[in-house]
């Protein structure tokens, strides 16, 4: 596969490696692949986009054998329409992506469930509960004295946070440095908060595992609670003392968590506790949170899924009236209780879980299959080989992707949509 | 070619057309004068006793954006529920259900088109739009089918406007930047919802009264409103400045709103669900209804209008900009819970559920409180029908809150039954005004479009688009707005006896004044510096907004 670019280098790109969508990028070369603004994961998004696949790679097939479009698309709508409830997961898109997929999934009695939800519905779980008080990255960066990052060093998973939004002193209020405080992180993980004169963010507490107990501490000490204990998690309480008092005093704390960097059971909870520590700094100063999301258009996904069906996912259509249970459609439950598979994956190469479904796979053309599925339509990479849509992680910014190279392989909506006529 | 529609009773103010019983001719999507040669009319509708109107235009309604988009998400419960409780929807308060209602207070974007066609609407505005999240906005109204769309851009909560204003810049750069926003937000009008004090409560300030200064820019909510309705005023667009006062919600914040009238120094501006800004503080509750001072000063200042953000009994969702004062009102949630943000030095909003019950006395006192106001002030073209949708009660309940305006009886016995305590506190079965058909065309159809600025839309003159609905006239006002006989839109029927016959794509309605670019040249280093995101993509192209076709943008001049 050739890449014949849109336009000339340097292009300005937006990047939707992570939920960051950093609009900022400047591609200055693609052999190898080289981008002002970018980092660690931009460039490994890039480099995976333009490293040259051969051309079979742009080729649909038919249980492993080559095909042409036409034909792997009348072949997905056959499943589909022997299917009476497919299930339609992975789901790696952007808004167009997902409004086409949202009116095929009305049409064939599907369920949705994005690959990271089983993150993403822990936060979702916790908004439904009692909601919430959160901020976007630009009130960060122009107002936050004190950010405290729960269970995640929040650099490995969003690279430029800290560049863009702590160390940039470029601030609308004169405001100081934001002080960086790591909750429950380990000091190999907490490297991506030292500053760039060399200062370490604080470390709390090593251990991920002990973060439930020690914010539902925090939360007794901030209404005066006494504690009558010495340690909670291996801190000591008056460290936590310490850490209420610093929130208490911010002008403008804010609290950083990734549901998916908790590897206990019921984060949620844990989650919920964070809201609580929140609103009551609330009733004083200002303080808020920010959820890091998972990646793979998961902010879109669940935005336009909600729009168009009136739910996020985990929801599904039954006779073209949409439902919501994300206990229940879960991809691993589902695996079990439907009767076809569409695994949706084009920012990244991912391979759908182990299924003996009738599959149909619509992905990265450079997706690596772990078993042959019945049906494979390699789609264009949104941001690279075709224009779209994304939310940002906090879900206030969504921004256009650019088309930046030409070549044959069409857009995951064109195939969805192609694949819906067939159904008519 | 042409469409004849055959002496039906025409309802069109903006003609003084009042149930006067003449022709319609349509071609190509326009009402056009009747044709010499009457061979050339290939369809006929007997419209004989039939009442028409223009299609409705809902001037201010949440139907797209970031917190309509959380409150469909926090809510998966209220659907469900809904659904059960339709049964039981027996009370005045509730509305006729169509075959379709959903009864969903945010309904998603293909149920909202379906639904406002179904009762006759044919455009609808979302009335907050912070220009950060316009995208968004765009995004859903592009997915909401049958009708026009548009929206009014927020500011005055901005960083760069406060900043502007804290260093006195000239109104020429305000106005500048207001345009700026109007292009890029492709928006039609402008907003301010509690001017100052989304910022304010950032900085840890918790109420903002109008003549109270911000504390980081110094500047008072009186200095945001008075440069921002003459930046829109000296723009020349035709929607004044669309306010939500200060104090929302708060017992004794009709002083707030009197105010604010008087800080538009004669300038046009419009006041936003101004029921909830009518409240005193009199009685043994500490809450009661100043609708009398509220529409008398209305009555007298000709420079003003407002909707009234009617409230309806039943569970609903708050989707408002306003997180100061939404924070505020928090411990009031029902289901108690509250999602509040702060968004990109720009903007904020706060969503909370609530649970309106007539035997609660200040949820019956806000019902009295609005109607009072509908029925007190005089001109229907200064007064328009909303319920703040989803606020008050969802856009489905507007043939119920007709039929209170246009039947007395009715709307008596719909009093009787509320809270004594709040019965006692109301004057509204002293009024004994019963709205005209005439005076609901205006409020819905000739109001609406002459407020906005719609060029061609509200009427049914030689030129209108042939936006155009029929009913039958009957006694049960309710009966007779829920369920239209025919919906045209651009001159195709697209609604027949209440039921969808074919799905259209509206256009959405800008305001593109004629403004400066150099603005841009200050704008892009802040973006650059201080914003997360770049300049360029904070601009939203038409292209955008076509998506292939089906949607456009239609730019009305004025």
């Amino acid at each position: 596969m050739k890449n014949n670019l849109n336009s000339p280098l340097p292009i300005s790109v937006t990047c939707p490696a992570c939920g960051m969508l950093c609009d900022d990028l400047s591609l200055n070369d693609i052999t190898p692949v080289s981008i002002k603004n970018g980092c660690a994961k931009s460039i490994a998004f890039f480099e995976q986009s333009f490293k040259s696949s051969n051309e079979s790679a742009c080729t649909p097939s038919l249980s492993g054998k080559p095909t042409d479009l036409n034909t792997a698309i009348k072949a997905a709508a056959e499943i589909l329409a022997k299917s009476q409830a497919p299930l339609f997961a992975g789901l790696g898109t952007e808004v167009q992506g997902m409004r086409a997929i949202m009116r095929l999934a009305e049409k064939s009695n599907a369920t949705l469930d994005h690959m990271h939800s089983e993150s993403t519905v822990r936060n979702t779980l916790t908004m439904q509960n009692g909601g919430w008080l959160t901020t976007t990255l630009s009130e960060i960066k122009n107002r936050a004295d004190v950010i405290l990052a729960i269970g995640t060093d929040i650099g490995s998973s969003h690279p430029r946070f800290f560049e863009k939004l702590v160390w940039d002193s470029a601030n609308l209020f004169n405001k100081p440095s934001s002080e960086v405080i790591y909750l429950g992180v380990s000091e190999e993980n907490a490297k991506s908060g030292t500053s760039p004169n060399g200062k370490p963010a604080s470390i709390i507490g090593n251990d991920p595992s002990k973060v439930p107990e020690i914010i539902n501490a925090l939360n007794a000490l901030l209404i005066n609670k006494k504690i009558n204990t010495e340690t909670i998690g291996s801190i000591s309480v008056v460290t936590l003392q310490a850490l209420v008092e610093k929130l208490k005093t911010a002008r403008y704390a804010v609290i950083v968590w990734s549901a998916s960097s908790f590897k206990f059971s019921h984060a949620e909870l844990t989650i919920q506790s964070i809201v609580q520590l929140i609103n009551q700094l609330n009733e004083t100063t200002r303080a808020a949170g920010l959820p890091l999301n998972s990646g793979d258009g998961d902010s879109s996904v669940n935005n336009t899924s909600a729009w168009l069906s009136g739910y996020p996912t985990r929801n599904r259509f039954v006779n073209g009236k949409p439902e919501y249970d994300n206990y229940h459609f879960s991809t691993q439950k589902q695996l079990q209780n439907s009767d076809a598979l569409l695994w949706i994956s084009t920012f990244n190469p991912l391979s759908p879980p182990q299924t003996t479904l009738p599959s149909i796979v619509i992905g990265h053309p450079d997706t690596k299959l772990d078993s042959t599925p019945d049906v494979f339509i390699p789609v264009g990479i949104p941001g690279v080989d075709h224009a779209g849509t994304m939310f940002r992680m906090d879900s206030s910014i969504t921004l256009p992707l650019k088309k930046l190279r030409n070549n044959e392989l069409p857009n995951l909506s064109e195939v969805i949509n192609r694949i819906e006529a067939e159904l008519a | 070619m042409i469409t004849l529609l055959k002496n039906g009773k025409i309802y069109d103010p903006a003609h003084n057309k009042d149930g006067v019983v003449e022709d319609i001719y349509i071609y190509q999507g326009r009402i056009v004068p009747k044709p010499l040669d009457q061979a050339k009319v290939t369809q006929t509708y007997d419209l004989t006793g039939k009442v028409v109107m223009a299609g409705a235009i809902d001037m201010h309604s949440h139907i797209g954006g970031g917190k309509v988009n959380i409150a469909r998400m926090m809510l998966p419960e209220y659907q469900q529920k809904q659904m059960q409780e339709i049964k039981n929807l027996s009370e005045p308060e509730a509305h006729i259900c169509t075959p379709y209602c959903s009864h969903h207070a945010t309904p998603t974007a293909t149920d909202t088109g379906f639904r406002y066609i179904e009762m006759g609407y044919t455009a609808a505005f979302e009335p907050a739009i912070s220009p950060i999240n316009a995208r968004q906005a765009h995004l859903e109204m592009g997915d909401t089918p049958m009708i026009d769309k548009g929206g009014y851009a927020m500011l005055g909560n901005d960083d760069y406007f406060l900043r502007m204003l804290a260093a006195k810049k000239d109104q020429k750069a305000i106005n500048d930047y207001v345009a700026w926003i109007l292009h890029a937000t492709q928006a039609i009008g402008i907003k301010v919802v509690n001017p100052g004090g989304i910022s304010a409560f950032k900085f840890n300030q918790r109420r903002l009264n109008l003549d109270e200064n911000h504390q980081h820019y110094q500047v008072s909510p009186r200095e945001v409103l008075q440069s921002l309705s003459r930046a829109v005023h000296e723009l020349g667009i035709a929607k004044p400045l669309h306010v939500h006062c200060n104090n929302l919600g708060a017992a004794g914040n009709f002083e707030t709103t009197l105010n604010t009238m008087g800080a538009s120094n004669g300038l046009p501006m419009h006041l936003t669900h101004i029921q909830f800004h009518s409240y005193g503080t009199e009685g043994d509750k500490k809450f009661s209804s100043a609708a009398a001072q509220i529409a008398e000063a209305l009555n007298k200042n000709k420079n003003i209008t407002a909707d009234v953000g009617q409230i309806l009994f039943n569970q609903t969702v708050t989707a408002s900009g306003d997180s100061m004062m939404q924070h505020l009102n928090a411990k009031h949630a029902n289901p108690k819970k509250s999602v509040i943000m702060d968004i990109e030095c720009d903007a904020g909003c706060g969503v909370l559920p609530f649970k309106y019950r007539d035997q609660n006395y200040v949820n019956a006192l806000q019902w009295a409180i609005g109607l009072e106001i509908f029925l007190s002030v005089e001109d229907p073209w200064r007064i328009f029908l909303t319920t703040d949708h989803p606020n008050g009660a969802p856009f489905t309940s507007y043939p119920h809150l007709i039929r209170l305006l246009m039947d007395k009886t009715f709307r008596n016995e719909a009093f009787a039954k509320l809270n004594l305590d709040a019965q006692s506190m109301s004057n509204l079965t002293s009024l004994n005004r019963e709205y005209s058909l005439y005076e609901i065309a205006i409020m819905t159809r000739a109001g609406a479009s002459k407020l906005i600025g719609l060029n061609d839309r509200g009427h049914l003159g030689v030129g209108a688009n042939a936006d155009i609905t029929v009913y039958t006239d009957q006694e049960n006002r309710e009966a007779m707005f829920a369920k239209p006989d025919y919906v045209f839109k651009n001159g195709e029927l697209v609604v027949k006896n209440g039921t969808i016959v074919k799905v259209v794509w509206g256009a959405t309605h800008t305001a593109k004044p004629a403004f400066d670019i150099g603005v841009e040249k200050d704008l892009k280093d802040y973006f650059d510096r201080y914003q997360t995101i770049g300049l360029d993509n904070f601009k939203i192209s038409d292209a955008e907004i076509f998506d292939d076709g089906r949607g456009s943008v239609v730019v009305n001049k004025n």
